[in-house]
């Protein structure tokens, strides 16, 4: 083996481990642009206003855009009652009870359901909901949200459930305890936090989402006073002013845009605080 | 063959247990005889289906959906396996302490002793109270975490949490105790002192411990069971087991000439 030989490799190690490492910046990259661009284009037009009041017809300045803030909070409420028993139950039975097969067949249809475009979800409940209730609303809107966090809950609870180590359950069976209650006291408290965390990601995710809410919930440039009727959210109302012809409404789409990743990013630093506890914690 | 007349000093009585996993047999029709208030020391080379055994005498194998029993099971005269019996049942009289010690992470000392009573619908807290500190004393941790019974379960050394665990099935008051390998994980001062604990228990509970330390048999035990390959190949006092055994295969077997 030459000396030549070991420059070329050295020099080889030190060209992919430079690749590599431009890859993961360049990971980071638009985060920051993102930041970036929101913050310079957005930050000036965030103050009280923006959290309290209504969108002020074109042509006055100030305004906000507290009724589309109000009502993503009532849809991701709504989403949350839907999604959360129902993903939650369901990881449930994937993890602790179900034969193989039919678990894998759940499980496949789970993933599929995860790969669902956001724009075909609002056709299907727009379809299911909207039409036959002659008219959009945020129960819409709700449900279509809640739809798409099933999936995702149900596979990040069975994922955390399987954590749990299979002594506990053994140990809880030993002391004559029913499978039910053993699973509830026992296994889905042991692996709480995991659960917390998978709901609050999937509320994250479904938070931002716009094209299904185009044909469910619609907007509304008022308060919500009835959840049979049309209902602002975030997303709509960025989408709907960035696409406007007038400035202020420009800065107020930034504004909103700003305010929505701050909401998506508080949600995500909440989950690392919890998930940082598990891991002390751990056993 | 032994009968039931015959054995009434008996907590556990074995007919003919066989244990499949799919088409293998784990453990093939065993025959034998739980003293009541007495120590059955069950030990035998990895694979030999001692720890199997073991989970057949309170039903805890049938968690394995592939597994199937065949023979009796009599617990003072119970039919364990009868149609008619929950395995919830069963596993209330016959507790078991495990290899690896698992106190419940999420509960302090106090609720992983009371977890089987309150889980069972116990609310009076006089009760819990007593039985907390009953148990504790029994499983010889009392004078080290009565000044901290609130604090995390997992807080405790290694030792301290598999005595927590048999007082966690001590408080349920089983009529027989089942031990698999309890002191396996455990440094030698630990497992002294869990072998103490045993030979006090045993006053009052028909204890079962499948153990790999043949020096523990010998010192915790009054009878052995030596399994290999599935089948009870001796069964007796165990001053007899360890002195002068029947059989060629327990003799190599406890002067370690094998397995």
């Amino acid at each position: 083996m030459t000396a030549e030989n070991h420059n070329w490799r050295n020099f080889k190690n030190a060209f992919m481990q430079t690749l590599t490492f431009a890859c993961a910046i360049l990971v980071i990259m638009p985060l920051l642009l993102v930041f970036y661009h929101l913050i310079k284009e957005g930050f000036s037009s965030i103050n009280l206003a923006f959290f309290t009041q209504l969108p002020k017809p074109v042509g006055e300045v100030g305004g906000g855009m507290g009724n589309a803030i109000a009502g993503t909070f009532i849809l991701l409420a709504q989403a949350a009652v839907i999604g959360v028993p129902v993903g939650v139950l369901g990881g449930v039975f994937l993890s602790e009870y179900g034969g193989t097969k039919l678990n894998w067949w759940i499980r496949f249809a789970a993933d599929i359901l995860n790969g669902v475009p956001s724009i075909t979800w609002g056709i299907v409940v727009y379809a299911l909901m909207v039409v036959p209730m002659h008219g959009f609303s945020a129960l819409a809107g709700g449900v279509v949200l809640g739809m798409m966090m099933i999936p995702l809950v149900m596979r990040t609870t069975e994922e955390v459930l399987q954590l749990v180590p299979g002594g506990y359950r053994e140990a809880a069976f030993a002391l004559g305890i029913s499978k039910w209650k053993t699973i509830v006291q026992i296994v889905v408290r042991t692996a709480l936090k995991g659960i917390v965390t998978g709901v609050l990601l999937a509320l994250a995710r479904v938070a931002g989402e716009t094209a299904p809410l185009l044909f469910t919930a619609l907007g509304n440039r008022f308060w919500a006073h009835s959840l049979t009727e049309p209902i602002a959210a975030m997303p709509l109302q960025i989408f709907a002013y960035a696409i406007s012809p007038y400035d202020d409404w420009h800065r107020q789409a930034w504004a909103g845009a700003l305010v929505l990743l701050l909401l998506v990013l508080a949600i995500n630093v909440g989950v690392r605080f919890l998930t940082r506890d598990r891991f002390q914690h751990k056993v | 063959m032994a009968t039931t007349q015959n054995n009434s000093d008996a907590a556990l009585i074995v007919r003919n247990l066989s244990v499949f996993f799919g088409n293998r047999a784990a453990v093939k029709d065993v025959s034998l005889d739980v003293t009541a208030r007495a120590v059955t020391a069950i030990i035998g080379p990895s694979g030999c289906g001692k720890s199997t055994f073991l989970r057949a005498l309170n039903r805890m194998h049938e968690l394995n959906p592939e597994a199937r029993m065949e023979g009796e099971i009599k617990l003072f005269g119970d039919d364990i396996y009868s149609r008619n019996v929950e395995p919830v049942v069963v596993r209330r009289r016959i507790g078991m302490v495990f290899q690896k010690s698992n106190p419940f992470p999420t509960m302090s000392i106090t609720e992983n002793v009371t977890v089987g009573l309150r889980l069972n619908g116990v609310r009076e807290r006089k009760l819990l109270a007593e039985r907390t500190e009953q148990s504790l004393r029994m499983s010889a941790l009392w004078d080290e975490v009565k000044d901290r019974l609130h604090a995390p379960a997992i807080s405790l050394s290694g030792g301290q949490q598999q005595r927590l665990c048999i007082a966690r099935a001590l408080a349920v008051q089983p009529e027989v105790l089942l031990m698999d390998e309890p002191a396996s994980a455990l440094d030698p001062l630990a497992t002294s002192k869990i072998e103490e604990l045993i030979l006090q228990l045993k006053k009052d509970y028909t204890i079962v411990i499948v153990t790999h330390n043949m020096q523990q048999a010998a010192r915790v035990s009054d009878f052995t069971a030596f399994f290999y390959i599935g089948e009870l190949v001796e069964f007796d006092a165990t001053a007899k087991i360890f002195t002068s055994p029947s059989k060629k295969q327990t003799e190599d077997y406890v002067t370690g000439r094998f397995g």
